[in-house]
């Protein structure tokens, strides 16, 4: 246990080691890793953001059920005390077909359209105030009211909450796929890395596994020069992310305060930014693994 | 307990004539012996097989019961361990000095540093270049490199000393100094297998001499 402790404690040595031997190659790598894993987190914590803006803003979902044209007036009444004793309702209000009318006619632009129809074309209508519930549960409703009798139809207004959710989705695939573009990019950096390393290393390769060095004993500081490489760039990513938050919060800032509401961008929660170190240390680990596999074995004996 | 037993051997390298053929040779625990022949007799070729670095084409070779013919790819760097080598090409390593390099096969092992700091200074001094143990090979001499290489073969104090040509780049004093510090090795139950042209050598040390000759046993 001792002898394992200190083997891993001198192949991250001889890890460090090799990190300091050629700083510049190493600094212009760790920057270009860094810069590539600071797009994905930088896309991924503005859609967190996003995401928050749009949980707190949304206003709870409205459903229309707009009659159908010849409904009366008991007809209303009707639907009317079937919504009171329906339970799970927030709330409802019912917009006559003549106030309708009013809002469409003082919508500027729409006004003409509305003095040109003759009659009233507009229903009755209900709005009603939905309790929590997701999307799939909105739907239900509204087909529930839809079936209803007198009832033309049923619309849920939330639409646009729906669709920024969607956009949202979109968002989180596109960042899904930009981080698995540029992990393999990670990997593909730490493999030639650690190529060119076992190539200028090749005499203390051979001359280790003459005296008796195991293939783990000699991939160990390769696998460790991976993970450090891979951190590195994993903290530079992180660092390039909070500088360019800081600029744009500086330019919000501005923005909020004409409008007085506060709008901030914040960083990854620390469990998160932990979780993209560790996710970068792997894959400059899995590089290095690769790379030694591809490399290592011309040493054994024929 | 180690003991060196090679059947019929025959070693053809890829694309070469025969390097050895149908050798039969016991090396028992704590013998010295010289391997002796003319240049590309075969004798490298003999000690590699030894120490696992190349595989018989046939025959086998046992090593501690362990036939290397067949011993897994793993199991390897643990056989060799057994072994002191000393390379007729040195295999020195020229990024880091006289020190470090006796060092290594301590790091291998895992040996504590203080310890190992202080068996590789030892090693050093019975090779004389204590004084020396900050150069780089690149500093040294031949018969310098010679010695360090001798120093790094002898630090984890192997059972089994497989060294090639180990005075052929040294002077006649020096020469003599190495064949008895060999010798002494030999003489505290250490076996050794020398290589070697050097015809004084063996006539004062006395060991067995095994003859090769294009590749074949010369009885
Ligand atoms: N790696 C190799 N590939 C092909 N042929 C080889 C290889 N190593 C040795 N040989 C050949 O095998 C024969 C024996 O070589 P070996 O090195 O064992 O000779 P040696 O007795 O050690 O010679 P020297 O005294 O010059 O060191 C030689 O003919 C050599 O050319
Ligand atoms: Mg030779």
């Amino acid at each position: 246990m001792r002898a394992w402790a200190s083997a891993h404690r001198r192949a991250c040595v001889s890890a460090f080691a090799r990190l300091t031997a050629t700083p510049l190659a190493n600094l212009l790598n760790i920057t270009v890793i860094g810069i590539a894993l600071a797009l994905p987190l930088g896309f991924y914590v503005v859609l967190a953001n996003l995401q928050g803006l749009a949980r707190d803003f949304s206003p709870q979902p409205e459903i229309s059920i707009f009659l159908v044209a010849e409904a009366t007036a008991a007809d209303v009444r009707v639907l009317e005390l079937r919504l009171k004793s329906r339970a799970g309702l927030a709330g409802f209000r019912f917009v006559p077909r003549a106030q309708a009318l009013e809002q469409l006619k003082s919508r500027s632009g729409l006004a003409d359209v509305a003095a040109g129809l003759s009659g009233n074309p507009l229903p009755d209508a209900f709005v009603v105030t939905a309790g929590a519930g997701d999307a799939a549960a909105l739907e239900t409703l509204r087909a529930e009211f839809a079936a209803w009798p007198k009832v033309a139809e049923a619309h849920v207004d939330s639409d646009w909450a729906r669709r920024l959710d969607r956009l949202l989705a979109v968002g989180r695939y596109a960042v899904l796929m930009l981080a698995a573009a540029l992990a393999l990019a990670l990997v593909a950096i730490t493999f030639n890395t650690i190529r060119l390393q076992i190539l200028t290393q090749r005499d203390e390769i051979e001359v280790a596994k003459l005296i008796g060095a195991t293939d783990g004993w000699i991939q160990r500081p390769f696998l460790y020069f991976g993970g450090l490489i891979g951190i590195a760039g994993g903290i530079t990513a992180w660092l390039l992310t909070a500088l360019a938050l800081l600029v744009f919060n500086n330019q919000l800032g501005t923005l909020a305060g004409l409008y007085g509401v506060p709008l901030k961008l914040t960083h990854l929660f620390w469990a998160d930014s932990l979780f993209a170190l560790l996710f970068a240390a792997g894959l400059g680990w899995f590089g290095a693994w690769l790379s030694v596999r591809r490399h290592l074995s011309a040493h054994n004996p024929s | 307990m180690t003991q060196i037993v090679l059947s019929s051997v025959s070693k053809r390298y890829p694309g070469g004539h025969d390097a050895l053929a149908n050798i039969t040779l016991t090396v028992e625990t704590g013998e010295l012996v010289f391997i002796t022949g003319h240049s590309g007799a075969g004798k490298s070729t003999l000690l590699k097989l030894m120490a696992a670095i190349e595989r018989p084409t046939s025959g086998s070779v046992i090593v501690n019961g362990q036939n290397i013919g067949t011993l897994r790819a793993r199991g390897i760097p643990f056989l060799r361990r057994n072994f002191g080598l000393v390379f007729q090409d040195h295999k020195l390593l020229f990024d880091r000095n006289a020190f470090e390099n006796v060092m290594l096969p301590l790091d291998i092992t895992g040996y504590d540093r203080r310890e190992s700091a202080r068996r590789a200074r030892a090693a050093l001094d019975k090779v004389g270049l204590l004084h020396k143990e900050k150069a780089r090979p690149i500093a040294l001499s031949g018969g310098e490199q010679q010695r360090l290489c001798i120093a790094r073969a002898i630090v984890h104090r192997p059972a089994v000393l497989l060294a090639d040509e180990p005075t052929g780049n040294l002077d006649a004093e020096y020469a003599t100094e190495i064949g008895t510090l060999f010798s002494d090795f030999n003489q505290v139950g250490v076996t050794v297998v020398l290589a070697t042209h050097d015809a004084q050598l063996a006539a004062r040390l006395d060991p067995r001499i095994v003859n090769i000759r294009g590749g074949r046993l010369v009885a």
